[in-house]
C-alpha cells in the first residue's frame, strides 16, 4: 500500500477526429503523463484549451468523454488501478469514492428535481449513508460553504438559486458522499469575477475543512495559485513543468510557464483626452420593447480619437446594450450620440452609408461572427467592395495588405472560418473592420473567449493597429486585467448605470466607491495568499452571491 | 474523390434511369404513347414487353411517356414550390413583425386545409390543364417549404454575422441569398428530394381520382386507373405503373440522405 491516494503512470488518452473533407483517424491526445497525488492535497491542472486537462481529470474516475479512450498507462486510486476495473467497480467508485464538479451548474443539475435530492443521491444510491444521514452531512456541507439558509436551501429548484449559488451546491454534491477525491473542472470560470472569488473562497474552506483530495483545472493561472498545493502545467497533452504553487509562481523554469505567468502584463501609456472627442454619448436611456425597465439610465461618456474607452462591468451590466445603442441596433428611449460632428439617427435605417463604415464591431464570438460559408477572403473582401468599389487584383491586393497587418499571411486567403485556431478567427474579424477603415470600432468582450496567450496577442495586435491607423476603441469587458492593459479612460458600469468614469489612472486610483472596490478587488492576482487578503478587506457583497 | 455508399449508388442509378427515360421518352418508346397496336391486355412478349394495357396500347411505351409526364410536372411543382417557399419563408424571417406574422398566419389557414380535398375543389372549377395542375400542386406543397425555411432562417437571423451584414448596412437581398441561403441549403436540399416524393405522389393520386393528367395523355397515376379491372382477372398492367412510383420514390430519397451527408460534412457545414 503506497501513501499516494492517487497514482497516474504514464497515461495515455486517444480520440477520434472528423475533421471536414477527410475521412476519421485517431489522434492522441494525452501523451504519457505521470503524476501523484497525496491525501488531503490539491493539485492544480493548468494549461490552454486542447492541452488535454479535463481529459486528465476525468481518467482520475476511468473516464473517458464521447470518442476518447484511455489507450494507456495506469492510475491508481487507493491503491487499486481502476481502469482494469469492471463496470461495477468503477460505478462504487464514481460519484462516491471520487466526485466531479464541472464548469457549468446550471448544465449540471436536473431542473426537474430539487437540490437536496440531487445533493444526496449519490450518497443514498451507493448505500453509503442512510437518507436522513446523507441530509443532515449535505445542511451541514451547505452552511460550510457559506449558502444562504442552508436548513432549507435544499428544498428548492436549481432556478431558484444564483449561479454563483449554484455552483456551491455542485460543490456540496461532491463532497456530500465524503469522496477521497474531488475532480474540480473549471468550476468558477463561468461566473461573474465578483462572484467568482467567493465561491473560490468557499472551495477553497471546504476542501480545508473535509480534507479531501482535489485536482483543480483551470486556464487561469492565477486562480490556481490561490487553492492549490501543487501546479502541473500542460500543454498539448503534455507535461511542461511540475512543482510547488510557489516554485511555479515566482521562480518558473520553462519558457512556457514564463510566458503564462507574465500574461496580462501589457505596457500601455495613457494617451491624454484632446479637446474634441469624436464619440459623445449623452443621456442615453434605453430598454429592450416589450420590457418595463431601463437597461440603460442616463448614460454619459466621450471617446477621442484614436484612444481607447473600456467599459466595465459583470454581466447585466448593460455595457453590451450600450454597444447596440451605439451601432443603431436598439435605438434609445432617450438621448443621442454625436460621432464625428454629427448626430446620429438613432436606428440603423437612418443612418448614412458613412455612419456605417465608420463605425465597425467586433464581437466576442469569432466562430458565429463570420459566415461559415465564406471564404476569408470573402468575410474581407465584403466591405471593401460595398463601400469602396473594389473588385478583382484591386481588392485581393487590398485583402492581402490586411492579412498582412493582422500578422496572417495570404496563404489564408481561400479557407474558411473552420478552418483557423480561436485566435486567427478573431484577426480575420479585425481585419474585416480595419477594411472598411473605421474611425471607431467597439469591441465587444472580444478576448474572453480565448486562452490567456491568445489573448493576450490580440491585445497587442490592437494596440499595434491603433497606433498605425489612429482608430478609436470602444472596448466592452468584465476583465480588469485586459483594461489595464489597454484603456486610455474607463468607464465603471453597474445596473445600466455609469458608476464611475474618467481616465484610467483616474478611476484606477482611490478612494474608490464601493463597487468599483469590489470589481478591482476581485480580478485575481498571480500572488500567494491573495484571496484572503481581498476577502478580509471587502465593502461590498457581490450582486450574484 | 469520395468512395459512394451503396445506397447512393442504388439511389442515383435508379433515379437517373428514370430521368434519362423521361428525356428521351421519344427515342426510347417502341410505339406511339396513344396509337392501339394490339388487342386488350396481351400478355408480356417479344412484341409487347409489358403486354398491352385495357384498350391495346403498348404498355412499355405508355410507362415511358407517362413517367415523362409525372416526372416532368412533380419536378416543375417542386421548383415552383421550393422558390416560393424558400423565398417568402427567408423574407419573413428576415423582415419579422407583423409582415411575418400576416405570411404565417395566411400560411396556417391554407395548411388548416386538407391539401388533396382543397386540389379535388379547385381542380374541379378550374379547367384541368397541366400548368394549373403545377400551379396548384406548387402553390399547395410551397406552405410546407415555407414553414421549413422561415424555421431555419429564423434561426440563422439571430447569428453575429448576419447582425454584421446589417450593420454594414447590407440590403435584405444580400442578406437573403448570400448570408442565410447557403447556410440553410442541407435542410432544404434533403427536404427537396421529399418533396419531389410527395408531389409524383399526389399527382398520382389526381390522375387516379380522374382530376389529374387527361386521357389520351399517358401518366402513371392515371396508367394504374386505366388498368385497375384487370387485377381482378389476374392481369398485372396497373402493378407497373405502382412499381415504378415505389422506386422512384425510394431511390430518390436514397440521394436526397447522401446529398444532405455530404452537405453536412463540407467545409464550414453547420451540422
Amino acid at each position: 500500500m503506497s501513501d499516494q491516494l492517487l497514482k497516474v503512470r504514464d497515461l495515455k488518452i486517444g480520440a477520434t477526429v472528423y475533421p471536414p473533407g477527410e475521412k476519421p483517424h485517431d489522434i492522441q491526445i494525452v501523451h504519457g503523463v505521470s503524476f501523484d497525488l497525496a491525501p488531503g492535497k490539491v493539485l492544480g491542472l493548468i494549461g490552454e484549451s486542447g492541452a488535454g486537462k479535463s481529459t486528465i481529470g476525468l481518467s482520475a474516475m476511468a473516464y473517458g468523454r464521447g470518442g476518447v479512450e484511455i489507450t494507456g498507462g495506469e492510475v491508481w486510486v487507493n491503491g487499486r488501478d481502476i481502469l482494469q476495473e469492471s463496470v461495477k467497480g468503477l460505478r462504487a467508485l464514481r460519484g462516491t469514492e471520487v466526485t466531479y464538479v464541472s464548469q457549468s451548474a446550471a448544465a449540471s443539475f436536473n431542473p426537474a428535481k430539487k437540490i437536496m435530492d440531487q445533493v444526496t443521491e449519490a450518497s443514498v444510491s451507493q448505500g453509503k449513508f442512510s437518507r436522513a444521514d446523507a441530509e443532515a452531512k449535505a445542511v451541514e456541507l451547505f452552511a460550510k460553504l457559506g449558502l444562504p439558509d442552508p436548513e432549507n436551501i435544499g428544498s428548492r429548484y436549481p432556478h431558484q438559486v444564483s449561479g454563483g449559488q449554484l455552483q456551491r451546491c455542485m460543490t456540496a454534491l461532491a463532497l456530500c458522499p465524503e469522496p477521497d477525491l474531488v475532480v474540480f473542472d473549471e468550476p468558477t470560470t463561468a461566473l461573474d469575477v465578483t462572484t467568482q472569488i467567493d465561491v473560490l473562497m468557499a472551495i477553497k474552506e471546504a476542501i480545508r475543512d473535509t480534507g479531501v483530495a482535489a485536482l483543480y483545472i483551470t486556464h487561469d493561472l492565477a486562480v490556481v495559485a490561490q487553492v492549490s498545493d501543487d501546479i502541473m502545467v500542460l500543454k498539448m497533452g503534455e507535461m511542461v513543468e511540475y512543482g510547488s504553487v510557489d516554485q511555479i509562481i515566482n521562480a518558473p523554469q520553462e519558457d512556457y510557464t514564463k510566458a503564462l505567468v507574465s500574461v496580462r502584463s501589457i505596457d500601455h501609456e495613457e494617451k491624454t483626452p484632446t479637446d474634441n472627442p469624436m464619440l459623445k454619448v449623452e443621456n442615453i436611456t434605453a430598454r429592450y420593447k416589450g420590457t418595463n425597465f431601463d437597461v440603460l439610465n442616463d448614460v454619459n461618456v466621450e471617446l477621442h480619437p484614436g484612444q481607447t474607452l473600456a467599459i466595465v462591468g459583470e454581466s447585466g451590466s448593460g455595457k453590451s446594450t450600450l454597444a447596440r445603442v451605439i451601432t443603431g441596433l436598439l435605438p434609445p428611449r432617450d438621448g443621442r450620440i454625436e460621432f464625428s460632428d454629427r448626430t446620429l439617427s438613432p436606428d440603423l435605417a437612418g443612418r448614412t452609408r458613412d455612419d456605417l463604415r465608420e463605425l465597425q464591431m467586433i464581437y466576442q464570438m469569432a466562430d458565429v461572427a463570420m459566415n461559415p460559408r465564406q471564404t476569408v477572403g470573402t468575410i474581407i473582401g465584403r466591405p471593401l467592395e460595398f463601400y469602396f468599389g473594389l473588385r478583382g487584383e484591386e481588392k485581393r491586393k487590398r485583402i492581402k495588405e490586411l492579412l498582412d497587418e493582422i500578422e496572417m499571411g495570404d496563404g489564408f486567403i481561400d479557407r474558411y472560418p473552420a478552418e483557423l485556431s480561436g485566435g486567427q478567427k478573431q484577426r480575420v474579424c479585425i481585419a474585416r473592420a480595419l477594411a472598411a477603415q473605421p474611425k471607431l470600432i467597439i469591441c465587444d468582450e472580444v478576448t474572453s473567449a480565448l486562452d490567456p496567450l491568445v489573448a493576450d496577442g490580440i491585445l497587442k495586435l490592437l494596440l499595434d493597429l491603433q497606433k498605425v491607423e489612429n482608430v478609436a476603441y470602444l472596448f466592452i469587458t468584465h476583465d480588469l486585467a485586459t483594461v489595464r492593459a489597454i484603456a486610455d479612460s474607463i468607464a465603471v458600469m453597474y445596473q445600466g448605470r455609469v458608476v464611475r468614469y474618467g481616465s484610467k489612472s483616474e478611476v484606477l486610483s482611490p478612494p474608490f466607491d464601493d463597487y468599483t472596490d469590489l470589481l478591482l478587488s476581485s480580478v485575481p492576482e498571480m500572488k500567494l495568499g491573495w484571496l484572503e487578503e481581498v476577502i478580509a478587506n471587502r465593502k461590498m457583497e457581490s450582486a450574484g452571491n | 474523390m469520395m468512395r459512394l455508399p451503396l445506397a447512393a449508388m442504388i439511389g442515383i442509378f435508379f433515379t437517373s434511369l428514370y430521368f434519362l427515360m423521361a428525356i428521351f421518352a421519344p427515342l426510347l418508346a417502341p410505339y406511339p404513347m396513344t396509337e392501339i397496336v394490339g388487342g386488350v391486355w396481351e400478355p408480356m412478349s417479344a412484341k409487347h414487353w409489358l403486354g398491352t394495357d385495357n384498350i391495346g396500347r403498348d404498355l412499355l411505351s405508355r410507362m415511358i411517356y407517362g413517367g415523362r409526364t409525372t416526372i416532368f410536372i412533380a419536378t416543375v411543382a417542386t421548383i415552383v414550390s421550393f422558390t416560393t417557399g424558400s423565398i417568402l419563408g427567408f423574407t419573413a424571417a428576415v423582415i419579422g413583425g407583423w409582415v411575418d406574422q400576416a405570411m404565417s398566419r395566411f400560411v396556417d389557414l391554407v395548411m388548416s386545409i386538407p391539401t388533396l380535398i382543397f386540389a379535388l375543389v379547385v381542380l374541379s372549377v378550374m379547367p384541368v390543364t397541366i400548368p394549373m395542375l403545377i400551379m396548384v400542386m406548387g402553390f399547395l406543397d410551397s406552405t410546407r417549404v415555407y414553414r421549413l425555411a422561415r424555421a431555419v432562417a429564423v434561426d440563422i437571423n439571430v447569428m453575429d454575422f448576419v447582425e454584421a451584414a446589417k450593420l454594414r448596412g447590407e440590403g435584405r437581398i444580400w442578406i437573403i441569398f448570400r448570408e442565410i441561403l447557403p447556410n440553410a441549403l442541407s435542410p432544404l436540399v434533403a427536404e427537396m428530394g421529399l418533396r419531389f416524393i410527395f408531389m409524383v405522389l399526389f399527382v398520382s393520386t389526381l390522375s387516379f381520382l380522374g382530376l389529374g393528367v387527361q386521357p389520351p395523355q399517358a401518366d402513371w397515376g392515371g396508367i394504374v386507373k386505366e388498368n385497375k379491372d384487370g387485377i381482378v382477372y389476374g392481369i398485372g398492367a396497373a402493378l407497373w405503373p405502382a412499381v415504378a412510383i415505389a422506386t422512384l420514390a425510394i431511390s430518390v430519397n436514397l440521394v436526397a440522405d447522401w446529398v444532405l451527408n455530404r452537405t453536412t460534412s463540407l467545409k464550414g457545414g453547420r451540422g
